[in-house]
């Protein structure tokens, strides 16, 4: 779409739905079923309710017609452009969801005989062989169903490894630099290890002289996403690997960004001992609902003991689930992990073949053609080549015209756009970081282009309609902060 | 309405946007008007305990917007004496008066001489012109 400030700057009011519970008549009913006849079973007094459940009450038209509607004010990778940085929204393919569904995948039980499940398993086997070869690592566990899991995973195998060698008590540090998801020192912090933050330098690498500071015998390891939430791959990695090996601690591979680097370099040869990957971001999954992912772990093969049961092992030409592993730290999930994930990843490698390279090689040519587009426009802190994503600020239009990351982001929804992720990372002020992935087209890329320049363009022709956006939208600019300090989650029936 | 821009030349300062309002042995701790201002309106206030002992570089507390999550980094070290009461309930008071009702906490200092390395009013100037 273009052209939206040519229209009114109304929401139509007509466009506000009501809830399903607004809705409800009192004795209406979507389906009326006969009385069978038979007796009632008998519940216990202190089991029984005491009065009825509050259910919305409608015809069956009405719920449909309500979902339905519901169902067009989604935005997903299929209705539009989803450019939200570190969460790699690339397109599912469709033939992921017909394999997924064949019978032999779909029907199985996880705790059918291994003999029965041979095709699930060599799948499962596949995976981990592939994974093994994109991470540069020796053993995989699938086990993990998120990127967070998988990290909680990671430092409970790195955890059991010191303990194993009797440095559990005196290894207590994970370093982490401060351009990190949130998810990692929440993970230092479940798994009870104690967080070393680590400062970013001018190039948005890690600040080595801060480090050299701050890892001694006491170190446990590093976390570290690489290429960073920046987009920018750390040059002095080698020098990183020195400086953690010297003291013989570990590193842990963030994997959110692996979509850049998929068969041109390795985590295990830059150094890392884990490596977590986001099935769901890098080998495709619907996932911006919240899930289901899968976040399986990779390690070097002093660490394969440690890893949870049960694994895939191949027996000459049968496969089977292995749960003899007596220093395993234990199971993260039920059975295997989510199968489901696995085949629509699989499938999706598979579809690549050996050109699996040229996904990450688009995807970094994607972002390095919009980065250059729109450098001009809004300020580009850390200016060098980047990866697969890119982080600009809005800092430049802040000072002059006091427009922010957030009315720009809430701008490009008026032109049918998701916003790139805001106010991430924390080490730019203004943040809008925005991660193309290999799926779109050249037109797709400039047409986004073209609308971020139009909203800078705005930003000093007439920022009040950027301070007041979203205007063609079912609701207008929220107010977060109320939303953050009195939430309602849960109708009031009129209280 | 958030406080307009500004920064106290008595005040004493760090490179994470905290100040300290230095009185005999004690000595008040906030955010400037820069961190609140990035943040946005604040909605939440972790405090420490009264009591507790926090150290100079370190984190204290936490403040949260609805962008962020952010460490209370503390530019100096002491024993918490007093929560400021007023802005665990009101996180807002911070935006609108970032020196005045929203202090964050005030300390018993430990080492007075660590105020020797703090960022005065000029020197904080070329920090906020870094940004």
């Amino acid at each position: 779409m273009s052209g939206a400030a040519d229209r009114p700057l109304t929401t139509d009011e007509s466009d506000a739905m009501p809830l399903i519970f607004e809705k409800s008549r009192a004795g209406r009913r979507g389906l009326a079923i006969p009385n069978p006849g038979l007796p009632v079973p008998a519940v216990p007094a202190h089991l029984a309710r005491k009065s009825a459940p509050r259910l919305p009450e409608l015809a069956e038209p009405e719920v449909v017609r309500h979902f339905t509607k519901l169902s067009t004010r989604n935005f997903g990778i299929d209705s539009g452009f989803y450019p939200l940085g570190s969460c790699t929204m690339k397109y599912n393919p469709r033939v992921n969801e017909r394999l997924v569904g064949l019978p032999g995948f779909r029907d199985i039980h996880p705790l059918a005989e291994d003999e029965s499940v041979q095709g699930a398993l060599e799948l499962e086997w596949n995976l981990q062989e592939i994974l093994r070869a994109v991470t540069g690592l020796d053993a995989v566990s699938l086990q993990p169903a998120a990127g967070s899991q998988g990290e909680l995973t990671g430092l409970l195998v790195m955890k059991a490894y010191f303990e194993s060698k009797g440095e559990g008590a005196q290894r207590r540090k994970i370093v982490i630099p401060d351009t990190a998801h949130g998810t990692n020192p929440a993970s230092v912090a479940m798994t009870g290890f104690e967080l070393t933050p680590v400062k970013t330098d001018a190039r948005g690498n890690i600040d080595i002289e801060d480090l050299r500071g701050k890892v001694d015998e006491n170190t446990a390891g590093l976390m570290l996403t690489n290429p960073s939430t920046l987009g920018l791959f750390d040059e002095n990695i080698s020098e990183i690997r020195e400086i953690f090996r010297a003291v013989g601690a570990l590193m842990y591979y963030d994997g959110a960004n692996l979509n850049a680097v998929v068969g041109i370099s390795r985590p295990g040869d830059m150094g890392f001992d884990v490596v977590h990957i986001n099935l769901h971001k890098t080998f495709s999954q619907p996932h911006g609902g919240g899930g289901p992912g899968g976040g399986p772990i990779a390690v070097r093969d002093i660490l394969e003991p440690f890893l949870p049961a049960p694994t895939v092992v191949r027996d000459g030409e049968a496969f089977r689930l292995e749960h003899d592993r007596p220093q395993s730290i234990g199971r993260v999930r039920g059975y295997s992990g989510p199968f489901g994930v696995f085949v629509r990843s699989y499938a999706f490698m598979r579809a690549w073949g050996p050109a699996l390279r040229e996904m990450s090689e688009v995807a970094v040519l994607n972002a390095n053609y919009m980065r250059v587009r729109l450098q001009g426009a809004y300020d580009l802190p850390y200016d060098r080549l980047c990866m697969h994503e890119f982080v600009l600020s809005a800092r430049n239009l802040k000072k002059e015209y006091g427009i922010t990351a957030t009315d720009v982001a809430k701008r490009l929804m008026d032109f049918g756009y998701h916003p790139p992720t805001v106010y991430f990372p924390l080490v730019v002020p203004e943040a809008l970081m925005i991660e193309p992935t290999e799926s779109e087209a050249k037109e797709t890329l400039d047409a986004f282009c073209d609308v971020m320049l139009e909203i800078a363009r705005e930003a000093a022709d007439d920022p009040e309609v950027l301070k007041t956006a979203p205007h063609f939208r079912p609701v207008t600019r929220l107010d977060e902060v109320r939303a953050a300090k009195e939430p309602i989650v849960r109708f009031g029936f009129g209280s | 309405m958030a406080a307009a821009e500004s920064y106290p030349d008595d005040l004493l300062y760090n490179e994470e946007h905290d100040w300290a309002r230095i009185e005999g042995d004690e000595a008040l701790l906030g955010i400037t008007w820069h961190a609140a201002d990035a943040l946005g309106e604040l909605v939440h206030y972790e405090p420490p305990a009264v009591g507790a002992t926090i150290s100079k570089d370190e984190s204290y507390g936490e403040i949260e917007s609805v962008k962020a999550v952010s460490d209370l980094i503390s530019p100096l070290s002491g024993e918490v004496l007093e929560v400021n009461d007023i802005v665990v309930g009101t996180p807002e008071t911070v935006n609108l008066d970032p020196y005045g009702n929203g202090w964050l906490v005030r300390i018993r200092l430990s080492d007075p001489s660590e105020k020797d390395v703090l960022l005065d009013l000029a020197d904080y100037r070329k920090v906020l012109d870094e940004q």
